[in-house]
């Protein structure tokens, strides 16, 4: 297959090697070939050649001219319609532009659909949404296997080739576990790095939108497209924004690499331990000095991040009542009964479970022996970053605990689902940027993820890292 | 059991859900699971602990106060439910 390189097809685009309506055409062929995957909420082929034609009229330079992206559900996109992968936004068609797709529509980038999700972005298999799963295009015949989530469907996009990059959300994972199980490389910023104006919230102090692409180059190109302050969202960070791929080099001598002991995990397979090992070994062959860190904290990293996310969730999806926008019961007597059931029938399991979590620890009486106590271990997880961070550079950990498992596998247990965060949530609770590139496979052959974690707002050496692993597995 | 049938019901009246219920039943279940999980955070010692609430290292920026018309009221109400005259438009609430 062509193209899979963004940064090779920028320059096929520029040298005329290809139109961007030849590039389009070759995208839509394969996004309706693999239609049986369910990885687009929204696709509509005569939107994207109308994007084409605009933009071959349009003679000016642009970054990402003619490059067909997907993106996530999540986002509020003025020309197509935005569900989050739930029943209550059925019907929404926003008439505004999410900060980061509007970047990139500057940018000149073609959206090629809407991917699927979990529902508000809850859930790590892509099987809480409303318009059902997604199957990971690695999966074997027979055997359908979960892209991991929430933004399984962008994951999903790129590894089978629908799209040449996706941006995703992550909020204790969900960019980085789906990565690692579609084979792709994906990152979520430091919490600040790109503003949340438009994206429909999950938890607010943990929302951080990021991308996937195929390499890590790509994710340079692209993570520097959609970050930027933007004052519609409060804690947007006002910072320059470095040229992450133009400073993007693969000299890691002298850097120090964390590893930290509490993540070998009781049950990890030896698999996900031994690529662990291995990318610690090419680390250190290029250069980098390897030294034991410790954060002790992690094990409570879990449980406070189920009282912290679905607190807020509680809180941020109150707006969905059925007045606005979106799904109203038609069952409806009075103005309780229609806020009831709407929320009632409007909302899925996993949704109304969390909402239900989420109020309960911010009811009076137990906010301070459940919330406040979420907050205060939270500072004591940060404070444990930032001391390893007085020792080492960068931090550098297996993405998740599996490779892709079986669909509707793990649905009976809600916390046994919640495990598969347990390497990604600590540096969410922290707000610190982390990578996922793929690393190595299991023994069916599936890829497995290694995540590398940075400083606040240090994308740069976590790209220059990611691209040194990437290179020695090549 | 931290959750029994009364706080379920209380809970799913705050937060104007409605469950049925089977729904009720298996949310007890689940919360009780979930709760009796997260207990192991008061193993840690928090005292003198200050709650984090925003890891945002940016200080919250202040704006002018000026008015600005993003999206006019006939673009937003194409989104509801119902509406009427302008207006969005719910259940009476009074008689």
């Amino acid at each position: 297959m062509m193209f899979k390189s963004l940064k090779n097809t920028i320059q096929s685009l520029e040298k005329n090697e290809i139109s961007i309506k030849e590039l389009s055409q070759e995208y839509i062929r394969n996004i309706k070939e693999k239609s049986n995957l369910n990885i687009f909420i929204h696709f509509d082929e005569q939107k994207i050649l109308n994007q084409v034609e605009i933009l071959e009229k349009d003679k000016s330079n642009k970054k990402l001219k003619g490059i067909p992206l997907a993106i996530k559900d999540l986002f509020c996109t003025k020309d197509m319609p935005t569900t989050a992968a739930s029943k209550i936004l059925k019907n929404f068609n926003p008439s505004y532009e999410s900060f980061v797709t509007q970047k990139l529509l500057d940018c000149g980038a073609i959206f090629v659909g809407k991917t699927n999700l979990d529902e508000f972005a809850m859930g790590s298999a892509t099987d809480t949404s409303y318009f059902g799963n997604t199957i990971n295009p690695l999966s074997k015949d027979g055997e359908p296997l979960a892209p991991g989530g929430s933004s399984g469907g962008s994951a999903a996009a790129v590894a089978a080739n629908l799209c040449l990059g996706a941006t995703g959300t992550d909020t204790g994972g969900s960019i980085r576990q789906p990565a690692s199980f579609c084979g792709v490389v994906g990152i979520k910023p430091t919490y600040g790095l790109c503003s949340r104006w438009g994206i429909a919230a999950f938890a607010s102090s943990l929302d951080q939108a990021g991308v996937f692409t195929n390499n890590t180059e790509d994710a340079s190109i692209l993570l520097e497209s959609i970050a930027g302050f933007d004052e519609r969202d409060s804690t947007s960070a006002n910072i320059e924004i470095p040229n992450y791929f133009k400073n993007l080099n693969h000299d890691i001598v002298g850097r120090t690499i964390g590893i930290p002991e509490e993540y070998s995990i009781d049950g990890t397979p030896e698999e996900i331990s031994k690529i662990w090992e291995e990318a610690i070994k090419v680390l250190e062959k290029n250069g980098a000095k390897i030294k034991n860190i410790s954060l002790p904290h992690t094990k409570y990293a879990l449980p406070t991040y189920y009282i912290i996310a679905p607190a807020e969730a509680s809180s941020n999806l109150a707006r969905y009542d059925g007045v606005k926008y979106g799904y109203r019961s038609s069952e409806i007597d009075s103005l309780d009964e229609m806020y009831e059931n709407t929320r009632g029938e409007g909302f899925g399991k996993e949704v109304k479970r969390r909402i239900l979590i989420g109020t309960y620890v911010l009811s009076a009486g137990y906010y301070d022996a459940y919330y406040l106590k979420a907050q205060k271990v939270r500072k004591l997880i940060a404070n444990d970053f930032n001391e390893a961070f007085k020792e080492c550079d960068l931090i550098v950990t297996p993405t998740a605990p599996s490779a892709a498992f079986p669909l509707n596998k793990e649905q009976d247990d809600p916390i046994k689902m919640y495990l598969n965060d347990v390497f990604t949530v600590p540096a969410s609770l922290a707000g610190l940027p982390g990578i996922s590139i793929p690393f190595g496979k299991d023994k069916n052959n599936l890829p497995l993820g290694i995540q590398i974690l940075g400083k606040h707002f240090d994308e740069q050496e976590v790209f220059n890292t990611a691209l040194t692993l990437e290179k020695s597995y090549e | 059991m931290k959750i029994d049938k009364n706080t379920i019901n209380k809970i799913a009246r705050l937060s104007r859900i409605k469950l049925d219920d089977k729904e009720s039943e298996d949310y007890i279940k689940d919360l009780n699971l979930i709760l009796d999980w997260v207990d192991q955070l008061n193993e840690v010692n928090t005292d003198k602990v200050e709650p984090l609430s925003n890891i945002s290292s940016s200080i919250l920026p202040k704006r002018d106060d000026v008015s600005n018309d993003t999206n006019s009221s006939e673009e937003i109400l194409e989104n509801a439910p119902d509406k009427l005259e302008g207006f969005f438009a719910v259940p009476k609430v009074v008689e």
